[in-house]
């Protein structure tokens, strides 16, 4: 329905004016992980290290993995630990900025209702008080978290429609592929394997090792797809579009065995809610790094973990002081994606075999927006997706605020860089703020024309290796199965070593090793696996 | 030339019917009665268009130059036609004189081209071919004007600017013309800048057409328009006729002074009286300070706290002197504190505990109001309540938005207040509907304080009776995560509004 205004005034005036009002510059500033020290790795230039300490564990890296491992310590009664983190803020991942608008992430920016095995994602919500009791054996959630409504809308077709699934211009066909396909998935989600497992199940230790079902990890999800008969271009974008959001990659990249857990895993109904806060997962990690105080050193850049007669010894390198660093440690946790870890941890530096993980690039813009547009057709909700988009449109992070004052709002863009990961990274890196201001502006202006004239600040931040790529045979391959079994007295945890990068996992990952070197410790706990 | 020809004369066709299209859809979105607007706007333009024909005779020499000079006036006329219409509309006293007299001249116009268009092309062309291919263009451009005007102009342009474009294209034939005529008109340089000049105009015209449309808005409504500024939160109307002062924000009327009593009586004193000892109480919402006043009248209130977000509002209702008269200098009261916050927020950050709240939000029409109808907002707001509080919530009709008004009743209960549904009649918004939310026993009272116009214990009382047509009805409660409630409201309004 026509308002009256746009009836008597219509649009194309905003549009003129716009056109006439030159191009001005909006201020930025591009961002990313901390360069500098990164680059200080890869050149792999120390001094000796000046003082010698001796802490009983050393946790390398403070984004999930390694702030959960703390988190797991901590509430087993032994305090006594550092998290080395080379960032400003601890976080990793889920990294977060704040600005005079609101709080907004740099990472991932929800976190799905956890499911009845993700046990110390749920303790851990308990304790922040997002689960605030239990009803009919299910936990209750902070009302104010979950996401409020509206929470998704697609621009297709030149109007906004509720919901992610193209509904609008589908077909007879396309429909009766959307209902044959959630069919199939709910059925995957109540299958259990051989086992007695189900089939997928999130932290993914716990699915089944079912053989039927592991082989649909050597099938990319496009050929599973195409063996199921789906061709309905409406369902096949709205598939791809979850591994692009999941995992960063396309169909074609991702495995079959991923793709499924993406739906198969979480619940259905108000078993899929999504707990969101204005930074996104940086809430989670704010919280975590709370908690464990001065534990966490941060401008901390660990470039030498090695085996020791005692057990672990850490180098790191101070930002602060400039200096060099030694901590001996009975046990150390080495919390950093894969590549890294292979540069820092003396046996794995020393392994000529390549790793075999591989990551997708993603770039996220965070928009300071002033009276936001809304667009044609379905209001604004949490995460609005463009179809077709080269990004994953945008979510708002001011969505869950209580004010009635909606003048000004920050929008975060979302767009993996999907094709060959070192190529796609290569150019990701020689890509310039203008460049990537300008890729983020005329994607989101397809579906909100003259948006450019009202951001007033854009930043961005490209993640050279965002995520790890769940290719074919890679989650149940040996590469990723080796990597995440202890050297001595050298443990590992990180997302990557589920072969998917969320949240979940790398709580899993963490409290895994935390519990792994308590239990070498002979310190007595609970698990909470 | 000669396919430039053709389009120019496809041009001048369709913009011929789309100026009539415009005036006969503002006529009928303004006056309303479609059917007898568009007859008599259509039966208008086609005797205009017979008498400019007729007057093309009276056109002699120079018939390129002439027919230059009609294009560009047709452009401005017919251009800014809908524009001067909507101004005109909200000041003009016959506002049909006018309209009738720009559909004529706008029609005496169109009349005139195509027989000087014939007449121009008369040496170039067999009588038999110009005929058909002149009547051609102009029906085939009719068809095109009829076809675009409601699928794409409409809806994408408005009336305002779809009348400025087709001018500007009407200055762009007699552009053209100016140019394959260059050989026989002499007055080019005067009649190439009357175009430029023309062009700019309507340039302008559709820059500032958002403007005028809200200008011509502003000038809607019925009664004097004495105060109409826009705060940063919304536009604030105020308008007055006689003895009636009636407040709009955004558009939609917040009180008449005719019956604001009845509804701010009735919104206040069946819970401040019904409270043992109301000494700290809390309004949300309620800017103009009408319901401060009532609170004011129980002598045994000690602190009024009164949170709105708009600090235009509560300024303009504490300072000028008509208006805080109508609130008895409320605002201004020792007893108040006024607060510019949201109330969420406010809520949220602050532990004072309150005897009686006072909840009078505007209607839940988006989901960002909508947010202070949940579950969520009412457990935060029973944690605000010192034992025995009591609160009081305006609720939308219970006849018109039947459904709405029942689940902010079950959305209450959710919450964990035992909930007193009652409606009170308020002509210029119609029955309107409240919630009583009590963490205590509740009963009517017995007695109000002095000086009251509407309520009495008897009336009070009557009160919570629904008869069957807004009687309850099953409704889920509203929560942040659904926001059932907005939905209702858009639904059941729009049945209302568009009697559908």
């Amino acid at each position: 329905m026509l308002t009256r205004r746009e009836f008597i005034g219509g649009g194309l005036a905003s549009a003129l004016l716009a056109g006439c009002g030159g191009e001005r510059e909006i201020p930025g500033e591009l961002l990313g992980p901390n360069h500098a020290l990164g680059h200080k790795l890869r050149a792999g230039v120390f001094d000796a290290p000046s003082k010698t300490e001796r802490v009983p564990i050393v946790i390398v890296g403070g984004g999930a993995a390694g702030l959960s491992a703390g988190w797991k310590l901590l509430r087993s009664g032994l305090g006594e630990f550092v998290v080395l983190d080379l960032e400003a803020k601890a976080g990793g991942n889920a990294a977060w900025g704040e600005n005079e608008v609101s709080r907004y992430p740099w990472g991932a920016h929800y976190l799905p209702v956890p499911g009845p095995h993700a046990r110390a994602v749920r303790e851990l919500l308990r304790e922040l008080k997002v689960i605030t009791g239990e009803k009919n054996g299910k936990p209750v959630y902070d009302e104010d978290v979950l996401c409020h409504a509206p929470e998704e809308r697609l621009y297709i077709h030149g109007r906004w429609q509720d919901g992610l699934y193209p509904r609008l211009g589908a077909s007879a066909a396309d429909l009766k592929e959307r209902d044959r396909f959630h069919a199939e998935i709910a059925a995957l989600r109540r299958r259990v394997g051989r086992d007695g497992r189900p089939a997928f199940a999130i932290p993914m230790e716990n699915s089944s090792r079912d053989p039927e079902l592991l082989a649909l990890d050597g099938l990319s999800m496009a050929a599973w797809l195409d063996q199921k008969g789906y061709r309905s271009p409406g369902l096949r974008w709205y598939v791809e579009y979850a591994c692009r959001d999941d995992f960063g990659g396309t169909l074609k990249e991702v495995s079959a065995w991923a793709g499924l857990q993406y739906y198969a895993a979480r619940g259905e109904g108000e078993d899929d809610q999504f707990l969101v806060w204005p930074e996104g997962n940086g809430f989670l990690a704010r919280k975590l790094a709370e908690s464990l105080g001065p534990r966490v050193r941060t401008g901390a850049l660990a470039f030498d973990v090695a085996p020791d007669k005692d057990g672990v010894r850490v180098d790191y390198y101070d930002a602060a002081s400039g200096e060099s660093r030694r901590i001996l440690a009975r046990r150390a946790i080495v919390c950093a994606p894969r590549f890294v870890a292979r540069r820092i941890v003396k046996p794995l530096r020393e392994d000529p075999k390549p790793s075999g993980f591989d990551y997708a690039p993603w770039l996220v813009a965070n928009l300071t927006v002033d009276t936001p547009p809304a667009g044609t057709g379905a209001a604004p909700a949490w995460d609005n997706v463009i179809y077709l988009g080269e990004g994953l449109g945008y979510v708002d992070a001011t969505h869950q605020s209580f004010s009635l004052d909606r003048r000004r709002a920050v929008w975060t863009y979302y767009r993996p860089l999907t094709g060959d990961p070192a190529a796609r990274r290569a150019a990701a890196y020689k890509t310039t703020l203008a460049e990537w201001r300008e890729l983020c502006l005329s994607d989101l202006e397809r579906s909100l024309p003259g948006l450019r004239e009202r951001v007033t600040r854009l930043d961005a931040w490209v993640w050279g290796h965002g995520m790890v790529l769940p290719k074919p045979g890679f989650i149940w391959g040996s590469e990723r199965r080796e990597a995440a079994k202890p050297l001595g007295a050298i443990h590992f945890a990180h997302s990557d070593l589920s072969g998917y990068s969320i949240f979940e996992e790398a709580n899993d990952r963490g409290v895994r090793a935390a519990e792994a070197v308590l239990a070498a410790l002979g310190k007595p706990f609970r698990s909470s696996l | 030339m000669t396919i430039a020809l053709y389009a120019s004369l496809f041009m001048v066709a369709t913009c011929g019917l789309i100026y009539e299209l415009v005036a006969g859809a503002l006529a009928s979105y303004l006056l309303g009665d479609t059917v007898l607007q568009f007859s008599t706007v259509i039966g208008a333009y086609l005797f205009a268009m017979g008498v400019g024909s007729w007057l093309s005779r009276f056109v002699g020499k120079g018939l390129a130059a002439r027919f230059v000079q009609v294009e560009i006036l047709v452009g401005l006329v017919g251009g800014f036609s809908s524009t001067l219409l909507f101004l005109a509309f909200a000041h003009a006293a016959s506002f049909r004189v006018l309209l009738y007299l720009v559909v004529f001249v706008v029609g005496a116009l169109v009349g005139l081209e195509i027989p000087l268009m014939m007449r121009i092309l008369k040496d170039r062309l067999d009588f038999k071919d110009l005929v058909s291919q002149v009547l051609t263009m102009d029906y085939l451009g009719a068809l095109f004007a009829s076809v675009l005007f409601p699928l794409l102009l409409v809806p994408k342009l408005g009336l305002l600017n779809t009348a400025l474009l087709f001018g500007l294209l009407n200055v762009g034939v007699a552009a053209a013309t100016l140019h394959l005529f260059r050989d026989v008109i002499h007055e080019r340089a005067g009649l190439r800048a009357t175009c430029a000049a023309a062009a700019a105009a309507l340039c302008l015209g559709l820059v500032f057409s958002g403007q005028i449309a809200s200008k011509a808005e502003g000038d809607m409504y019925a009664d004097e328009v004495i105060f109409s500024r826009s705060s940063a939160y919304q536009r604030i109307v105020l308008t007055r006729w006689k003895d009636d002062w009636r407040l709009f924000l955004n558009g939609n009327l917040q009180f008449s002074t005719m019956d604001e009593y009845r509804y701010h009586e009735a919104l206040v004193h069946p819970v401040l009286s019904a409270h043992r000892a109301p000494r700290e109480v809390l309004i949300l919402g309620g800017g103009d300070g009408l319901a401060a006043r009532e609170v004011l009248r129980d002598p045994r209130v000690g602190k009024v706290t009164l949170v709105d977000l708009d600090p235009m509002m509560t300024k303009l209702f504490s300072t000028h002197a008509a208006l805080s008269k109508l609130n008895g200098g409320a605002l201004t009261d020792p007893k108040i504190t006024v607060i510019n916050a949201d109330a969420y927020r406010w809520l949220e950050q602050n532990d004072r505990r309150f005897d009686v709240v006072i909840v009078d939000f505007p209607d839940p029409s988006n989901y960002a109001v909508g947010k202070l109808y949940t579950t969520a907002f009412y457990r935060l707001l029973s944690r605000r309540l010192a034992p025995g509080g009591i609160i009081t919530v305006q609720s939308t009709s219970p006849l018109f938005a039947r459904q709405t008004y029942w689940t902010v009743v079950a959305t209450m209960e959710a919450a964990g207040f035992a909930t007193h549904p009652y409606h009170a009649y308020v002509p210029s918004f119609g029955e309107w509907g409240y919630v009583i939310g009590a963490t205590a026993p509740y009963r009517v009272p017995a007695r109000f304080p002095p000086g009251l116009r509407y309520l009495t214990p008897e009336i009070a009382r009557g009160m919570f009776d629904f008869p069957s047509d807004m009687s309850r009805v099953p409704a889920e409660p509203n929560r942040l995560d659904t926001q059932v409630l907005v939905q209702h409201y858009e639904r059941e309004w729009a049945r209302i509004n568009h009697g559908g």
